[in-house]
C-alpha cells in the first residue's frame, strides 16, 4: 500500500486544476504582456485567476501580485518593506518559529544593519502577545508572523497581531503558505497588510505563488526587469501556473469546510490511536489552535530519519520536521522553541493528511508505525537504558 | 546524494543488532543531543574478535555503519580491529552522503573504545587467556 502523509510539503495537482491549466500550454500560449490576440487571451486568463485569488482572501484583484512561490513572496514582503521604509526605522519583529523563507531574509537584513526581534512562543507554539507588545519600538516598521506553522500546524492569533500592528501603525506581513485552503482568511478583517501564499500547498502547481499587498503599501521591488504586475514584479507571467493557482484556491476555499472535517477526523483518530498504542510519545504543539491536517509526534529513544526511512520502505511518506531542513543535522528550530528537549526533537515525525487520505491508509500507517517504533527501539541503546531503569 | 542500495539493505536487515551478554569489550560514543549514540559489544577470545554486535540510536546511516563495522572486525585480531577506518565502512556501504560521513567515523570510534575497554580489563577474560 502507498500512503502519502506529507501534504504540508506539497500536494498533487487536483484533476480539475490540471484540466483548467491544460489549454494554456499549447493552444493559448501567448505572452500575457503581448498586445496581439494571443497575448490578450492569456491576459484574460491571468485576470480571471487574479480575481479568484483575491476573492479567496477578501482582497481586491489589484492587490494580488503573482510570484514564483511562497519563498519569493516572503522575501519580497520583508526585504521590500524594510528597504522602502527604512527612513522610518530599521527595526523588524518576527518569531522564532517562522519558516526559513522568513528567517533567512531577516538574517540578511540584520547584516545590512537592521535590527530584528525574534519573539518566543508558548509550549503550544503560539506567539507571546505580551512579548510582541513589549518588543514594539518607535522605529519598528514591520511585524511578520506566520499564519500557521509548517511543522506543528499552530495557528497564530493573527487578528490580535493585526490589531496591535494597526494601533502602532506598523506593517503586518503573514506567511500564510500553510493556511490557505484550511483557514478562512479575510485580510481586511484580520488587519493584514501583506500575505504570502504558494499554489502547490492547496492542490495547485509548483512554481507559482502570490503576494497580497494592501492598497497604499509600497514595498520596494524584488525582481526587476519588466513592467509585469503593474511594474512591481518583472518576468513573463506563468500563465498555466497562475490559472492553476486561481482554480486551485477557488476550489480549496469552496470545499474548505468539507475537506477540513474529513481531514480533522482522520488526524484526530490517528493521534488518539498513536497515544493509545505507542508508549513514550509526545504530541508536539497544542491541539486547540491547529491546522486540521497536522500531527507532529516525537517518539522517544529513537531518531526521526530512521523512522522516516523505515516507514518509506513500507510505502508511507511522512516528514521529519520540515522537508527543507531534512538535509541538515540540526533538530527542528520550531520544536526546540516550544521547549521540547533536544533528544526528543531528534525523534519527531510530521504526518500531514490530505483531502484524499482514507481511513484504510491511516490504519495501515498505524500498523506500520507501531512495528517500526518497536523495531527501532529494540535497536536503541537509549531504550535499553530506559528498560534497565 | 541519496542513500545507496547497499545502505538501504543494511538498514532494512541489519545482521548484527543486539547485545552480547558476556561481552568483554564495550564502547559507547555520541550523545542524544547530537542525535547519534552507538554502543558496540565485542566478544574477544585469544586476541581475536569472535563476535561483534551493536545498538544504535541514530539515522539510517548510523545504523548501517554500525552493522557494517561489526562485520568488518569479526575475525580480526585486536590490533587489526583497531586499524578499522571509516573509509572501509563507507566503501562497504557504497558511499555515504557528505553530511553522514560522521556516522562512519562514529562507528570506528566506538570500536576503538570497545577495544580500549577490553585492554583496560573492564570485564577481564581470565588471566590465563591473556597473552
Amino acid at each position: 500500500m502507498k500512503v502519502y502523509l506529507d501534504h504540508a510539503a506539497t500536494t498533487y495537482v487536483d484533476e480539475d486544476v490540471l484540466q483548467a491549466m491544460m489549454p494554456y500550454f499549447v493552444d493559448t500560449f501567448g505572452n500575457a504582456s503581448s498586445q496581439h490576440q494571443y497575448g490578450q487571451a492569456s491576459l484574460n486568463a491571468v485576470d480571471r485567476a487574479r480575481e479568484q485569488v483575491a476573492a479567496a482572501i477578501c482582497a481586491r484583484p489589484s492587490e494580488i501580485y503573482f510570484t514564483s512561490g511562497g519563498t519569493e513572496a516572503d522575501n519580497w514582503a520583508i526585504k521590500g518593506i524594510a528597504h522602502a521604509y527604512q527612513h522610518k526605522g530599521k527595526h523588524l519583529i518576527t518569531t522564532v518559529v517562522e519558516h526559513h523563507a522568513v528567517l533567512h531574509p531577516m538574517e540578511q537584513l540584520e547584516k545590512e544593519g537592521f535590527e530584528v526581534t525574534y519573539l518566543p512562543v508558548h509550549a503550544d507554539g503560539r506567539v507571546d502577545l505580551e512579548a510582541l507588545k513589549k518588543a514594539i519600538r518607535p522605529d519598528t516598521i514591520l511585524i511578520s508572523v506566520m499564519f500557521a506553522n509548517n511543522e506543528i500546524g499552530t495557528i497564530q492569533p493573527i487578528a490580535e497581531i493585526g490589531k496591535i500592528a494597526k494601533e502602532h501603525k506598523i506593517f503586518f506581513h503573514t506567511d500564510a503558505v500553510q493556511a490557505m485552503g484550511a483557514c478562512p482568511i479575510d485580510v481586511k478583517e484580520l488587519g493584514i497588510d501583506l500575505l504570502s501564499m504558494s499554489a502547490h500547498k492547496f492542490y495547485g502547481p509548483k512554481g507559482v505563488g502570490a503576494l497580497y499587498i494592501r492598497t497604499g503599501v509600497k514595498p520596494q521591488k524584488l525582481i526587476t526587469g519588466g513592467a509585469q504586475e503593474r511594474t512591481m514584479r518583472g518576468g513573463t507571467l506563468n500563465t498555466p501556473g497562475i490559472v492553476g493557482m486561481g482554480e486551485a484556491l477557488s476550489k480549496a476555499v469552496r470545499d474548505m469546510e468539507k475537506n477540513n472535517e474529513h481531514i480533522r477526523a482522520l488526524r484526530d483518530y490517528f493521534v488518539a490511536e498513536v497515544l493509545k498504542c505507542i508508549p513514550d510519545v509526545v504530541v508536539n504543539g497544542g491541539m486547540e489552535h491547529r491546522l486540521p491536517n497536522n500531527a507532529n509526534i516525537s517518539f522517544k529513544f529513537i531518531e526521526g530519519e530512521s523512522i522516516l526511512l523505515s516507514l518509506d520502505m513500507d510505502g508511507i511518506a511522512a516528514s521529519s520536521g520540515s522537508a527543507c531542513s531534512s538535509g541538515s543535522l540540526d533538530p527542528s528550530h520550531v520544536l526546540l522553541a516550544t521547549g521540547l528537549p533536544v533528544e526528543y526533537a531528534h525523534g519527531s515525525i510530521r504526518f500531514t493528511f490530505g483531502k484524499s487520505t482514507t481511513k484504510e491508509a491511516v490504519d495501515y500507517t498505524l500498523e506500520c508505525l507501531k512495528n517500526t517504533i518497536e523495531k527501532l527501539r529494540a535497536w536503541s541503546p537509549l531504550y535499553a537504558d530506559h528498560i534497565r531503569r | 546524494m541519496a542513500y545507496s542500495q547497499a545502505l538501504i539493505e543494511r538498514f532494512r536487515n541489519p545482521k548484527n543488532v543486539g547485545e552480547i551478554a558476556d561481552a568483554n569489550g564495550i564502547g559507547r560514543v555520541g550523545n542524544a543531543s547530537c542525535g547519534d549514540i552507538m554502543e558496540i559489544y565485542l566478544k574477544i577470545e585469544n586476541n581475536i574478535v569472535v563476535d561483534a554486535k551493536f545498538k544504535t540510536f541514530g539515522c539510517a546511516s548510523a545504523i548501517a555503519s554500525s552493522d557494517v563495522a561489526c562485520d568488518l572486525i569479526r575475525g580480526r585480531t585486536v590490533e587489526d580491529a583497531l586499524k578499522l577506518t571509516n573509509d572501509e565502512i563507507v566503501k562497504e556501504l557504497d558511499g555515504l552522503p557528505a553530511q553522514k560521513i560522521h556516522c562512519s567515523i562514529l562507528a570506528s570510534e566506538a570500536i576503538a573504545l570497545a577495544v580500549e575497554y577490553y585492554r583496560n580489563g573492564g570485564k577481564m577474560p581470565t588471566e590465563d587467556k591473556m597473552v
